[in-house]
C-alpha cells in the first residue's frame, strides 16, 4: 500500500458567532507500527503520521501527536469556537519528512 | 565436494538456534509495556505530581471485537478560557507494547476540551487518560477495555 496520502476534513460552511462547531479529520495511511514483521520474520520498520496540526487564520488551535497505537487511516476529531470568517490549515507530518495538508474556509454570519 | 568457508558450520547452526531460542523466551517479557512504564512516561512528563479524579469523561467501549480500531473519545469539563483551560491530554494503553497512544495540546479557541480518535490494542487491558490544566493541575481517569482480537499483528 503505497499510494499517496489523501486528507479528508468535515468542516460545516457556515456557523453562527460563539457557536460550536465539530471538525473531523481523515487520512489514508497504513501507519505501520514497527511491530510487525514480515514473511521473511524481518520487523517491517515503522512508518506513522506522527504529528496533527490544525491552525484558524494562521493561529493554532488544536494538536495531536500520535504514536504507533494509532490506527490506520488515521480520523480525527476536535472542536472549534467559531467568532470570526476564515480560513482553517490542516497539517499531518509523516515519519519519512513528507507533509500532508488542507486547508477549509469558514464563513461566521 | 569442496566447503566454502562462509557457509555456516553445524556447530555454528547449533549456537544460532540457541541464541534464537534465547531471544524468543526472553522477547514476551520485554514486549509489552506494563503499568511501571505508563507510571514511567508520567514521571518524566510531570515528575510525581499527585493527579486528581473526576473532569475527565473517557469513553471507550467495554468490549472491543477488533482490537486494531477501538474509539477513544476523550472530553474534560473546562471553561475553555484564557485564564482556564485545558493545556494537554494524553492517553495511554498499559498492554501495548509501546503506551503511548495520544497527545493533544489544547487552546482556548477550541471552545471545548473534546477529541476523538481511533487506536489500536493488543490485549485486553486498561486505558489511561491524563489531562493537565493551565493552572498546572493534573487528572486523571482509567477504563477497562476488553479486546476480542489484539491490534498488534499477533
Amino acid at each position: 500500500m503505497t499510494t499517496k496520502p489523501t486528507p479528508r476534513v468535515r468542516v460545516p460552511a457556515k456557523a453562527a458567532a460563539g457557536e460550536m462547531i465539530e471538525i473531523k479529520t481523515l487520512i489514508s495511511h497504513e501507519m505501520e507500527s514497527g511491530q510487525r514483521k514480515d514473511a521473511k520474520g524481518e520487523t517491517i520498520p515503522r512508518k506513522i503520521i506522527n504529528k496533527f496540526t490544525a491552525s484558524f487564520n494562521g493561529k493554532p488551535v488544536f494538536a495531536a501527536d500520535w504514536h504507533p497505537a494509532i490506527s490506520a487511516n488515521p480520523y480525527q476529531s476536535f472542536f472549534f469556537k467559531a467568532t470570526e470568517s476564515g480560513e482553517f490549515t490542516f497539517t499531518w507530518k509523516d515519519d519519512d519528512g513528507s507533509e500532508y495538508s488542507a486547508k477549509n474556509k469558514l464563513t461566521v454570519a | 565436494m569442496r566447503k566454502s568457508p562462509k557457509a555456516p558450520s553445524r556447530r555454528d547452526a547449533v549456537r544460532m538456534a540457541a541464541l534464537a531460542f534465547a531471544a524468543c523466551a526472553i522477547a514476551p517479557r520485554l514486549a509489552f509495556a506494563d503499568e511501571k512504564t505508563v507510571a514511567a512516561e508520567l514521571k518524566k512528563l510531570y515528575g510525581g505530581k499527585p493527579m486528581a479524579e473526576g473532569k475527565i469523561r473517557l469513553d471507550v467501549p467495554e468490549i472491543a471485537e477488533n482490537g486494531l480500531v477501538v474509539p477513544v473519545n476523550v472530553e474534560i469539563e473546562s471553561p475553555m478560557t484564557e485564564a482556564d483551560y485545558v493545556k494537554a491530554v494524553h492517553v495511554f494503553a498499559e498492554g501495548n507494547p509501546q503506551p503511548g497512544v495520544v497527545s493533544y495540546q489544547f487552546t482556548p479557541a477550541c471552545g471545548k476540551a473534546s477529541a476523538a480518535t481511533r487506536m489500536r490494542l493488543a490485549q485486553t487491558q486498561d486505558v489511561i487518560c491524563v489531562a493537565e490544566m493551565s493552572n498546572g493541575a493534573l487528572h486523571m481517569a482509567k477504563a477497562n477495555v476488553k479486546v476480542t482480537i489484539g491490534g498488534c499483528g499477533g
